[in-house]
């Protein structure tokens, strides 16, 4: 295994296929990844609801758990009437949180920390924010950058900005996922590094102290996995205050 | 000066937008745990509300990062 930190986030192909009309469409880390991420999901939620128990056990309370916990941030955030977009987000919030989590994993891959997964997830996000708030207003859509109740003396300064901060969410909602699972993962491998190189450089003493590296990243590791959670959250409920804008506040 | 020196320079000087994100973070943390010692029952609600900043203030910090590896790597 490379030492260099960045290593860990090559796309490496796992089953070698074909090329097609010039495309290489051999199974990488990263594909590979997100099926693992979607059947443990799909696992969870099949194989906990299959007892159907009025008192719940063990797996079926983490499925009601997580289910609830979703059905509530969209009743909350995105309002009553975007109940019918509930399998999006929860689709969005598990597949995110499961990459997330799956990353942490020593050896394994965080298909999360690619700006191209995380654009992809943001894109399709955005799209439909747009798409639906088009559809439900039609031309009324365009007030939207213009709050009401605001002087129409700024009206040239407020327009520009408020459409340049509504293009730019598909932007941070993408860099902040990407941003924070890259970041971490190269923490711990630089943390994880110095106790290598504490060995080589420094001796019997860099042998002794060898440990303090590895406490840091016990913590780091911790902390990294609270990320992973806080990350999903927050790209589900910014997914959910989107949701409400394009519902109601047009 | 050659490229290589002022890449790095320029990478360190990006890290001063981190100040910023530092005090907003204290601002946030420090405003929720007042208002839940004023009012304990409130917690269920503006925790939520309160990672939600967090995680929106230190995607600031990370921007200043990527600008950071921006200036080093590219």
């Amino acid at each position: 295994m490379a030492s260099d930190p960045l290593h860990q986030f090559q796309i490496n192909p796992v089953v070698e296929l074909p090329k097609i009309g010039g495309l290489d469409i051999s199974l990488t880390n990263s594909a590979a990844f997100m099926i693992a991420a979607t059947v443990l999901a799909t696992g969870l939620l099949v194989m906990g609801m299959r007892g159907r128990a009025l008192v719940p056990g063990r797996l079926q309370s983490v499925a009601e758990l997580l289910y609830e916990f979703i059905a509530g941030m969209v009743r909350e955030n995105a309002g009553a009437e975007a109940r019918k977009y509930f399998p999006f987000v929860f689709s969005i919030f598990t597949f995110i949180l499961f990459g997330n989590l799956l990353g942490m994993i020593p050896g394994a891959f965080t298909f999360t920390s690619h700006i191209i997964v995380t654009f992809a997830l943001a894109a399709v996000v955005f799209l439909f924010v747009t798409i639906l708030a088009l559809v439900k207003h039609g031309l009324h859509f365009f007030s939207f950058f213009f709050p009401a109740g605001a002087p129409i003396a700024l009206a040239p300064l407020i327009i520009p900005i408020e459409i340049i901060s509504y293009l730019s969410r598909p932007v941070s909602l993408s860099i902040r996922l990407f941003a924070n699972m890259m970041a971490g993962h190269t923490m711990l491998k630089v943390f994880a590094g110095f106790t290598v190189s504490m060995g080589a450089a420094m001796g019997a003493a860099g042998y002794a102290f060898g440990f303090v590296p590895v406490l840091l990243n016990v913590a780091l590791v911790g902390f990294e996995i609270l990320v992973a959670f806080m990350q999903a959250y927050v790209f589900t409920i910014l997914t959910c205050i989107y949701i409400r804008d394009a519902i109601e506040l047009h | 000066m050659d490229a290589e020196a002022a890449k790095f320079i320029g990478a360190g000087l990006a890290m001063f937008a981190l100040a910023g994100v530092g005090i907003g973070i204290g601002n946030i943390f420090s405003n929720l745990i007042a208002s839940i010692g004023r009012n304990p029952a409130a917690r269920g609600q503006v925790f939520g509300i309160g990672i939600l900043g967090f995680a929106l203030t230190e995607a600031v910090a990370l921007f200043a990062l990527l600008i950071a590896f921006l200036i080093l790597f590219a």
